[in-house]
């Protein structure tokens, strides 16, 4: 038989809104797999068209896989989810990319016909998964010195970048970080950031039931005197302070995807179009630097150039690895293309499920931005790793034209 | 009341500020959580209904509440009121203050200035699900366990307003439907039964119930969402049909026993035009009455006794002594020891090997098993996959050996001694040392039939009443030589068989049959005097029992009960004695005494009437119902001095589902005290006044 590759579209996305890991988290007594059960279940009651039993995988990351994270999630979370026995699902481990590879690994397998539709996302429990959770380092990696131990903290790491690129200094990582909860905040003044939260149950022995309806790590009124002083945890005088990192973070995200022909008959919503993606490894001691190479191939990918991005959703795991990424590419730093909405630093990320956010950020940009063709999602990964996925806008008139570059 | 040694387990009402969805502005929502897991429920008591007092005056405090939510903690609204705390009350001011504490604290959630929403998120019964009824809109998860207002069963009626609310919410035939048909069947409802009669007016999955309530409650307070509710047919044709049927239903099941069944349906009926006010303080009145009531406490009592004394009994040796049993053997393969071996395949999942002396009755009684089997599938009540699992299960053999490996064997042979010492003596030769040898006899001695063995320390007495699937109760009897392991061991099978275990000494008979012959022995005296077979019948329905003797007697068999008889006579002949008319009635093969026509009417067989000499003495029912209590209530002093049983309690759960002895009648013992027989026979009462009455002081 002839394949041919199909293209893939991206429905629908939504997330939890966000906790600030810790015992005063809103999801401190809240279980990570229910996080993920309440998106699928919204995802399905957002998308009525959807039969349950055309989905044919549900693929859900988490970084940590154990506990209420552990026994393939995927597979229990939709089975608590109330979909059909008949619909498969699996788990997925790219640490903080797990979500967008989960998200990648179903689009490849709709572009080649081995799945129609499918829901791909993560999850990270911080408060219950602390990072490297039950994490068994194999002695060689200290012996043979093929990796510094130091650069298993990823706070450590961006210190590190800040040694690299010596002109990305302490004051443009705050300033970044600034905007970032600046952006936020009136993203959410503006009602942008509701449209795709799911309002969560939350139990706690002390308070009883609640609804989580807002994200709680946004510190709205962040301001460069204020943060000039935050200690450096990572370094005696370093650089990286809570004001310009990403906090550690309890979340979920989930979407949608499905072959574009697929996603016409059924009557559901092309809210992006796959491009390209692409990951790429790069020193663990510098794992921030990661969505440089991985953006370079994408590119490469796609044919275009960094000058056909209109928007850019970029992780903001570290304002320095932004900032490394948009050195590279002589993009400002306050460029409006990039994260508008603000990002993790204010939002928080919650490791595996930040890619998706990323998505369902991105198709909303389009939804206001038909001038913008191409977009591009892009995120760092622990242990030297990046991943980029480019995305095409179905409100720009040249949509689904080939390109002429 | 603090002398009653009482403790009421508080459920608080925790308050919490939730942001509604879409805009609709902040709710104040309760959550009620006694802080135990979901093994021990929420229950109300004086000091939960303060709780939920004080938390409606913090939810209204809210500052721009626009609503108060009420739900539970994980899996339980509420079990319902604290019945403990009931059964302590002296006095009727007491009762009348339960009563009318519950309306005035749940009653706001109905008066409050802003709308009330009920989130039955678990289970919610009684004063649970009233929570919900007086609330102004309610909804109800699909994995709620049980939603059901079960009062009329226990003695109680809904009086924290379901009395009034149902029928003015659903009107009065779905009322009776909530109120007396299903606690009298013992049925409770999930979401969408109630739902569909009315009682809740949105049901949602349980995997995100709450967000999608909340969201319910947003689009209600918004009127985005508008509440349908049936209109109510309060004609007095409509009205009077429904309370003639939950008559008929309280008279079929309750016969004559239920008064507070009566009083919930007058109070039905009442709803009709009694003003909210008015309903209300009919049902204080009428709970304080039954609260009051000796009927009441001892169907409290023997509420308790199944819910509670059933799950842990009394002698039973720590649990933890008890062996594993991974095989069971059934020597026999007649009826009984078929029962029992699908009793065990089904419910313990062991594989269970039968023998009998040849291998035609062998495949008989593995056929039996297998045609029940296929019985439950039919009705959908086993699956396929199961039904394979459990019929592989069930294998028979004429070989003993492959008892080897079995962890407890159970001899069901013909009841004779001799047969059964043959039958533990071969036995012996093939299981190992620690297997547990268990008699289902009925009537002989156990240490007797264990005296040869090598190890009689194993044996254990294990009587199941028939039918075998149906009735719940176990005797388990130990000897003076049994050993702790074996005894747990037994234990831990009846409640893996899920039997209602109750320890008996080793003596004839055991508790229930011991007390059965007693009673209906008197009823078959009455006969030898001259009393029609009918009449005695009568008798017997009217001392408690759910049938007439001479039909129990049909169902066990008449030489079954002539063995028992026997065996009692020979242990205690100067009150048990014997019926030339009985005997003879057996020895001429007659299965019973009455004739049933097509249609089921029963009429005395001339036969058995022929061969039955009576005399001239007859009694009223009346009188054959005194003689029957008397008979019994001698024979449970008589036991309790022997240390029969632990407790007399035991008598009463034993009887109660050995025997299908009324809840109402607190099992035996509570209606033999209420009515002055126990003093009168035997010189004192079995329970102290408040154990199964209402307390003296």
């Amino acid at each position: 038989m002839r394949r041919t590759v199909r293209d893939v579209v991206f429905v629908d996305g939504v997330r939890t809104p966000f906790g600030k890991a810790g015992a005063k988290s809103q999801y401190a007594e809240t279980r990570a797999d229910d996080l993920v059960v309440a998106l699928i279940r919204e995802l399905m009651r957002r998308n009525p068209q959807l039969p349950p039993e055309a989905i044919d995988e549900v693929a859900i990351a988490a970084t940590t896989q154990t506990g209420d994270q552990g026994l393939t999630i995927g597979r229990t979370a939709a089975i608590l989810a109330g979909l059909p026995r008949s619909v498969p699902g699996y788990s997925i481990d790219r640490m903080c990319a797990g979500g967008m590879t989960a998200a990648t690994n179903v689009m490849a397998a709709i572009a080649v016909g081995g799945a129609d539709v499918a829901i791909a996302g993560g999850v990270e429990h911080m408060t219950k998964h602390p990072m490297g959770e039950g994490f068994d380092p194999n002695p060689r990696i200290i012996s043979e010195k093929l990796v510094d131990p130091a650069a298993l903290n990823m706070g450590v790491t961006a210190e590190n970048l800040h040694d690299r690129f010596p002109h990305l200094t302490k004051e443009r990582a705050d300033a970044y970080g600034v905007a970032s909860q600046e952006k936020y905040a009136k993203a959410l003044a503006d009602g942008k950031i509701q449209q795709d939260l799911v309002p969560i149950q939350i139990w706690s022995s002390e308070k009883g039931w609640g609804l989580a309806v807002a994200d709680e790590p946004p510190r709205p009124g962040t301001t460069m005197e204020g943060i000039a002083n935050l200690k450096t945890p990572f370094r005696p005088r370093g650089r990286v302070t809570a004001a310009n990192a990403s906090p550690l973070t309890d979340g979920a995200t989930a979407c949608i995807v499905a072959a574009a022909d697929v996603a016409e008959q059924l009557g559901l919503p092309a809210k992006m179009r796959l491009v390209s993606f692409a990951f790429a490894g790069v020193e663990p001691e510098v794992m921030g630097v990661g969505p440089v190479p991985a953006t370079e191939k994408a590119l490469a990918r796609a044919g275009l150039s960094i000058d056909d991005i209109g928007l850019f959703e970029l992780n903001e795991a570290f304002s320095v690895q932004v900032l490394a990424l948009l050195d590279h590419y002589g993009i400002a730093d306050d460029d409006p293309r990039v994260n508008p909405w603000g990002g993790a630093i204010a939002v928080g990320h919650p490791l595996a499920s930040s890619g998706v956010r990323l998505f369902t950020q991105l198709a909303r940009h389009f939804e206001t931005h038909p001038e913008v063709r191409y977009g591009l999602t892009s995120m760092c990964v622990g242990l030297g790793q990046g991943g980029t996925v480019i995305w095409e806008n179905p409100h720009h008139a040249d949509y689904g034209k080939e390109n002429d570059k | 009341m603090s002398d009653t040694g009482y403790t009421e387990v508080v459920t608080h009402a925790k308050v919490r500020e939730v942001e509604l969805p879409l805009g609709a502005g902040t709710m104040a929502l309760i959550t009620l959580d006694n802080g135990h897991d979901h093994s021990k429920p929420n229950t109300l008591g004086p000091q939960t209904l303060a709780s939920i007092d004080a938390a409606i005056d913090a939810a209204l405090a809210v500052t721009g509440v626009v609503a108060i939510g009420i739900t539970g903690k994980p899996f339980w609204v509420a079990a319902g009121a604290d019945l403990k705390g009931v059964q302590v009350i002296t006095d009727r001011e007491q009762a009348l203050d339960v009563a009318r504490t519950g309306h005035r604290v749940l009653g706001r959630l109905g008066d409050s200035p802003v709308p009330s929403f009920a989130f039955l998120n678990g289970a919610a019964l009684g004063g649970g699900l009233e929570i919900a009824l007086n609330s102004t809109y309610r909804t109800a998860s699909r994995a709620a366990g049980a939603l059901a207002l079960p009062e009329v069963a226990i003695g109680l009626l809904p009086g924290w307003g379901g009395n009034w609310l149902v029928p003015n919410l659903v009107g009065a035939d779905n009322a009776v439907t909530v109120i007396i048909d299903k606690p009298l069947n013992n049925k409770v409802m999930k979401a969408d039964e109630a739902a569909g009669l009315g009682l809740v007016d949105a049901v949602f999955d349980g995997a995100d119930f709450l967000a999608q309530s909340l969201l319910w409650a947003a689009k209600v307070l918004r009127g985005d969402e508008t509440v349908q509710r049936p209109e109510i047919d309060r004609s007095e044709q409509t009205w009077g049909a429904a309370i003639a049927r939950a008559r008929g239903i309280a008279a079929a099941k309750g016969r004559g026993t239920y008064p507070n069944a009566d009083k919930a349906i007058d109070l039905i009926a009442e709803a009709r035009t009694a003003t909210k006010a008015e309903g209300f303080a009919l049902e204080d009145e009428g709970l304080a009455d039954l609260i009051m009531s000796d009927t009441t406490r001892a169907n409290l009592y023997a509420f308790d006794l199944v819910q509670r004394r059933a799950k842990k009994p009394a002698g039973a040796p720590d649990r933890s002594l008890a062996r594993k049993v991974e095989k069971v053997g059934v020597v026999g393969a007649g009826l009984m020891a078929s029962q029992l071996a699908l009793l065990f395949a089904r419910q313990m999942k062991v594989p269970v090997v039968i023998t009998d002396l040849d291998q035609q009755r062998v495949d008989k009684g593995v056929a039996y098993v297998h045609g029940e089997v296929d019985k439950l599938v039919a009705k959908g009540r086993m699956d396929a996959d199961t039904s394979n699992r459990v019929k592989a299960l069930v294998t028979g053999t004429t070989d003993k050996a492959l008892f080897s490996d079995a962890d407890f064997v159970i001899e069901a042979v013909f009841e004779k001694m001799e047969v059964k010492q043959q039958v533990f003596g071969e036995l012996e030769s093939f299981v190992k040392p620690e297997c547990v040898l268990a008699t289902n006899t009925s009537s002989l001695s156990v240490a007797e039939m264990a005296k040869d063995l090598q190890y009689p320390e194993r044996v254990v007495g294990f009587h199941f009443f028939t039918p075998v699937a149906l009735m719940p109760t176990l005797e388990i009897a130990p000897t003076d030589r049994t050993d702790d392991a074996t005894l747990a061991t037994a234990f831990a099978v009846g409640k893996a068989i899920k039997k209602n275990c109750v320890w008996s000494k080793d003596a004839t008979a055991f508790i229930v049959n011991r007390l059965l012959m007693r009673g209906l022995g008197e009823a078959i005296t009455t006969v030898d005097e001259g009393t029609p077979f009918q009449v005695a019948d009568e008798g017997v329905v009217k001392a408690g029992f759910p049938l007439g003797a001479f039909i129990l007697i049909a169902m066990t068999g008449p030489g079954v009960a002539l063995h028992t008889a026997e065996s009692l006579m020979q242990a205690f002949p100067d009150r048990f004695t014997a019926s030339p008319g009985f005997a003879a009635m057996v020895a001429a093969g007659k299965p019973a005494i009455y004739l049933w026509d097509e249609k089921g009417k029963a009429s005395v067989d001339p036969e058995v009437a022929a061969l039955w000499p009576q005399g001239d003495r007859p009694s009223t029912a009346e009188q054959v119902a005194t003689r029957i209590k008397e008979a019994m209530a001698d024979e449970s002093r008589h036991m309790l001095d022997e240390g029969v049983v632990q407790a007399p309690q035991d008598i009463d759960l034993a009887m109660i589902g050995g025997a299908g002895l009324p809840l109402p009648h607190g099992g035996l013992l509570p209606m033999l005290d209420s009515e002055g027989i126990s003093e009168r026979v035997t010189g004192r009462r079995f329970l102290p006044p408040g154990v199964a009455s209402v307390p003296t002081t």
